[in-house]
């Protein structure tokens, strides 16, 4: 029983990292129709900005936001002066790819290659006890907060005017602009906001997960997977997604460690096999 | 075509005779390598092209039959003794299922789907080349990959012989590939490049084309797979891995898709890049990166562009 | 016409000249030509051994033997056919009379025929696959570093003997090192009596022990388990967030608490017992010197990566003062390397045996916080101990090499 518990909360903990991750990949796919070479780049640069921040100011929630804002702020930058000269993607995401060597070697450069480590917050270090079962704090912390983040975009993208303003430019460039809309200046913000949730994504995780070279590059495909498992532009298939394969790649792991590597995939091998554009995505002709 | 253009062509051509025919023979060692590894990842680089010149769809695991082929070889000729037609036509064989099934499972996808698809599907190969240690020898790899022994009076084992018989498969798959883009099954593949929904307006049966040009520059691939197995000596995880499919994307971007012989020069480029530069600074990462980006966002043609407007202008005079 | 004909003709005879090898004159400078993995995920692991080998370099000044010496450093970037690529570089452009260097294992196995081919002494320091010096010899090899089972094999004993432990369960990565590292320990502690009650494997690359941590027997005395770089740094934490740090002894290989980690664990790390053939910690005149230059150079603590590369190129530069500087006879060269012994190395006195492995000291080491910062205590030395442990040659090979399921878990 105390097997069951702690093993699925810990997949729930995988994938809402997961979800921070892939949701911004979605976010981004959806306002720009080009894939994000450079998404785990802005994954692992956010954890280590953050990290950085952290040191000098001693601010865990200074490290989150200072951490997220500099790559969104990176994001825009990249978006508006490289990527939005083309009009088609495959130079775009060429050139995200080029972005992501670059990220890669600046980080070994900047922090080294030796793993680091981010302390979480005194009160939400340790682990909670109840009976038998023992379970970091910290994760719990990381799925709650993954929570709000889900929330806050379905309301943001549901409820508020902005997000109104975000769907037109989505479903159609042209009309958006049409009626008003400042096209360039949303797709600029939606890209940094899809920037912004991988580099939240990479500082959150840092505690439990741990900042190192070559992790832009882990996460990469992990992202991926789910993308195409949940359906690409879709915040709900981000959020099916990533618990689907946070849980199985977890009890994969758990009950069959010997095909671990496979755990993963399995999802995204089924899904394509049965629906390929994702559970919820939205049809690719 | 201008008077300029043709004479460059020209020149190009004397100089290729000159540099890959002629000059070997006197070539130090360690270039010879060098222009061999260069030919060997030509072919490569060409059999993507068919994908993403022609075809016009990009492939994030093109790696995945370069390493297919590969370790065929390894394991049929260090494991079960086989000789080179068995390895080369069980490596071919190999390649071409891999490509049938996982082009089924790309079949409804397109644009950048199509890319993700095919990156997770470049990690499934290395997945398993790196975790069936039984077969495969998983992170340790398989040396002792013995060239074969053709029952001629020179040896393979000599590296002008080596790079001659590469040559010979380079020179066959460009002629190969040339013919097939020219023909009117290429010229379709083209066509399904500029505009799908034109072509199927058209009649054309766009999947089964794709399709077939998947299966194809996965068959290439894996001939390179092949040479590259017996031009090491042995074949690692890291031959299938992400970072091999960018770099041949690279390759094709650098000489300029749709060209053939633009890619197998950027394979050439790289190559030479990869191994000149890395002497000089550490940092050289952060310069191809700053390469792609610069290619893309002033030569996206390439190599071919950067030639095609020097004749432009040089014609103007 | 002619023009493009001679402009073409000239264009390949620049590019022919080019490749030619230039012809040098008067005494030729020494070369060392050393490679490892500067960029990847290995990149910090290549640039210690780098600094390690600076390090030495320094110390031995610009002549070796009254010749001048030059180190030629190449990036093998993690990827066996990269680095022969540059080893062929170093070898047949750059003229190199040694070659040293290499991390990962399958970069060993592959560049075997080649040296072997090529009749180039070579050093292998810090790559440690059991079967480079025991079943798949190569005559041009030596290595100075370890093999991957050499501490496992005392650390078996001590678990058995002195922390009296009965029931272990190893973890580790998947791979031909961590099946070598936990086989070695596996091994000698069954034989006097002891039981693997559990064994389980992690993905390279795997972020989240979680599953792992989980299905730990918790009937255990202990847990052994290797990793290295971030999935050590990961699991000794997720080790303690699941609370498992203070109910079962965390023993490990020795990368598992290395000083390439160290500084970035805290206190979860505290009383983790390892066994490896160096420790930062070693309290012996050597040792300081290293450490301090080490620190003055690379900014960092020394680990045993930069402790292997430092003993390496000396090695090899001692050797070439054995021969008065022949470098140029490569079989007496080659012997010299093989018969060299060092005296007073950080990690302590070491000589190769018959088949080009170090005969050392192993350390059995623990955790401990020491002046504010963490570090690996010496607790016990096992002296002189070769790859095969107290088993003749002979009677070693006979067993199969470890691996994934050879020692086989007892049921």
């Amino acid at each position: 029983m105390e097997f069951f518990v702690v093993q699925t909360l810990s997949g729930f903990s995988f994938a809402a990292v997961l979800f921070m991750l892939a949701s911004g990949l979605s976010l981004i796919f959806g306002v720009m129709h080009i894939v994000n070479i450079a998404h785990g780049s802005y994954y692992m640069l956010g954890a280590y900005i953050g990290l950085s921040i952290y040191w000098v100011t001693g601010s865990f929630a200074l490290a989150i936001l200072g951490g997220a804002l500099a790559i969104a702020v990176i994001g825009y930058g990249m978006q508006r002066f490289f990527l939005r000269r083309f009009f088609y993607p495959f130079p775009q995401v060429m050139m995200t790819m080029g972005f992501a060597y670059i990220f890669r070697d600046l980080a070994l450069l900047i922090w080294g290659g030796d793993p680091l480590s981010f302390p979480a917050p005194e009160m939400l270090q340790g682990s909670i006890h109840l009976g038998e079962i023992v379970f970091p704090r910290y994760r719990i912390f990381i799925i709650l907060i993954a929570i709000c983040v889900a929330i806050g975009l379905w309301f943001f993208n549901e409820k508020t005017s902005y997000g109104a303003q975000l769907r037109a430019t989505v479903d159609d460039h042209e009309m958006a602009r049409g009626v008003g809309i400042n096209v360039p200046l949303v797709s600029g913000m939606m890209f940094a906001l899809g920037a912004f949730l991988a580099a939240f994504g990479g500082v959150i995780a840092a505690p439990a997960f741990g900042i190192y070279a070559g992790l832009d590059f882990e996460v990469l495909p992990l992202a991926f997977v789910v993308v195409i498992v949940g359906g690409m532009g879709s915040l709900k298939g981000a959020a099916v997604g990533s618990i689907l394969v946070g849980l199985v790649d977890n009890w994969g792991k758990a009950l069959f460690p010997d095909f671990s590597y496979f755990t993963l995939f399995l999802p995204m091998a089924i899904v394509l096999a049965i629906r390929p554009s994702g559970l919820f995505g939205e049809k690719v002709s | 075509m201008g008077v300029t253009s043709y004479k460059l062509k020209i020149a190009g051509i004397i100089v290729a005779f000159i540099v890959l025919l002629i000059l070997p023979p006197s070539l130090p060692s360690y270039w010879l390598t060098i222009l061999t590894q260069m030919l060997i990842f030509g072919v490569l680089a060409m059999s993507l092209d068919i994908l993403m010149g022609y075809t016009g769809i990009t492939s994030f695991g093109h790696a995945a039959y370069f390493g297919t082929g590969a370790y065929v070889v390894a394991i049929l000729s260090t494991r079960y003794g086989v000789g080179l037609l068995g390895c080369v036509g069980a490596a071919l064989l190999a390649a071409i299922l891999v490509a049938l099934i996982f082009g089924l499972l790309l079949a409804h996808a397109s644009g950048v789907y199509f890319l993700m698809i095919t990156l997770a599907l470049g990690m499934v190969i290395w997945g398993l080349v790196y975790r069936w240690v039984s077969m495969t020898g998983g992170d340790n790899g398989i040396a002792g990959i013995m060239r074969p022994d053709l029952g001629l009076p020179v040896s393979l084992d000599e590296p002008i012989v080596f790079y001659y018989a590469v040559l010979i498969v380079f020179l066959m798959t460009f002629f190969l590939l040339s013919v097939f883009t020219r023909s009117p099954f290429g010229q379709s593949l083209q066509g399904i490049r500029e505009s799908v929904s034109r072509m199927r307006s058209l009649g054309y049966n766009t999947w089964l084309h794709k399709y077939l040009a998947y299966v194809i520059a996965g068959a290439f691939g894996g001939v390179s797979g092949v040479l590259w197995a017996y031009y090491n000596g042995f074949v690692s995880p890291s031959d299938a891995e992400l970072n091999s499919s960018t770099e041949v994307l690279l390759m094709v971007i650098l000489g300029g898709p749709g060209t053939l012989v633009g890619p197998a020069i950027g394979a050439g480029i790289l190559v030479f890049l990869k191994n000149f530069v890395s002497a000089y600074t550490h940092r050289w990462l952060m310069i191809i990166g700053g390469v792609y980006i610069l290619l893309i966002l002033y030569f996206p043609g390439g190599l071919a562009e950067v030639v095609q407007r020097v004749t432009k202008r040089l014609e103007k005079k | 016409m002619k023009k493009v004909f001679l402009l073409s003709l000239i264009v390949g005879l620049v590019i022919a000249m080019g490749a030619m090898p230039s012809t040098s004159l008067a005494k030729d400078p020494i070369k060392l030509g050393f490679f490892a993995p500067l960029t990847g995920f290995a990149a910090q692991t290549g640039r210690d051994m780098l600094s390690g080998v600076e390090v030495y370099m320094k110390e031995a000044g610009p002549q070796v033997a009254g010749r001048p010496i030059q180190l030629i450093t190449e990036d093998s970037e993690a990827k066996p056919a990269v680095a022969l690529t540059k080893v062929r570089k170093l070898v047949e452009k750059d003229g190199c009379h040694v070659i040293f260097g290499g991390l990962l294992a399958s970069t060993g196995y592959a560049l075997q025929p080649y040296v072997d081919k090529k009749k180039i002494p070579t050093n292998y320091p810090v790559m440690a696959p059991d079967d480079l010096t025991q079943r798949k010899l190569a005559k041009w090899i030596i290595r100075t570093g370890w093999t991957s089972s050499q501490p496992s094999h005392p650390f078996g004993e001590y678990a058995y003997k002195v922390l009296g432990y009965r029931k272990i369960v190893t973890i580790g990565f998947d791979y031909a090192f961590g099946w070598e590292v936990i086989g070695g320990f596996q091994n000698t502690f069954e034989r006097l009596g002891g039981r693997i009650i559990q064994k389980l494997w992690s993905p390279l690359g795997t972020q989240d022990y979680a599953p792992f941590i989980g299905k730990i027997d918790k009937n255990a005395d202990a847990v052994f388990a290797l990793f290295f770089g971030g999935g050590a740094l990961q699991f000794v934490k997720q080790y303690k967030d699941y609370g498992l740090k203070d109910k079962i002894p965390l023993l490990g290989g020795g990368t598992t608490t290395d000083e390439s980690v160290l500084p970035s664990m805290g206190d979860e790390a505290l009383g983790t017992v390892t066994a490896l053939h160096y420790s930062a910690a070693l309290d012996n005149p050597a040792n300081k010197v290293f450490t301090k230059a080490f620190r003055a150079h690379a900014k960092k603590s020394a680990s045993y990566y930069s402790e292997n590369a430092y003993d390496g190129a000396k090695w090899i530069a001692e050797s070439i003062k054995a021969v008065n500087g022949d470098v140029e006879n490569k079989e007496k060269l080659l012997n010299a390397m093989k018969n060299y012994r060092l005296r007073n190395a950080p990690r302590g006195d070491f000589e190769l045996d018959k088949f080009g492995n170090p005969v050392q000291n192993i350390y059995i080491r623990k955790v401990e916080r020491v002046n504010g910062e963490l570090q690996n205590t010496i607790v016990k030395t096992y002296p002189k101990v070769s790859q095969f442990w107290t088993w003749s040659p002979e009677e070693y090979v006979k067993q199969p090499l470890y691996s994934r399921n050879f020692p086989p878990l007892k049921k």
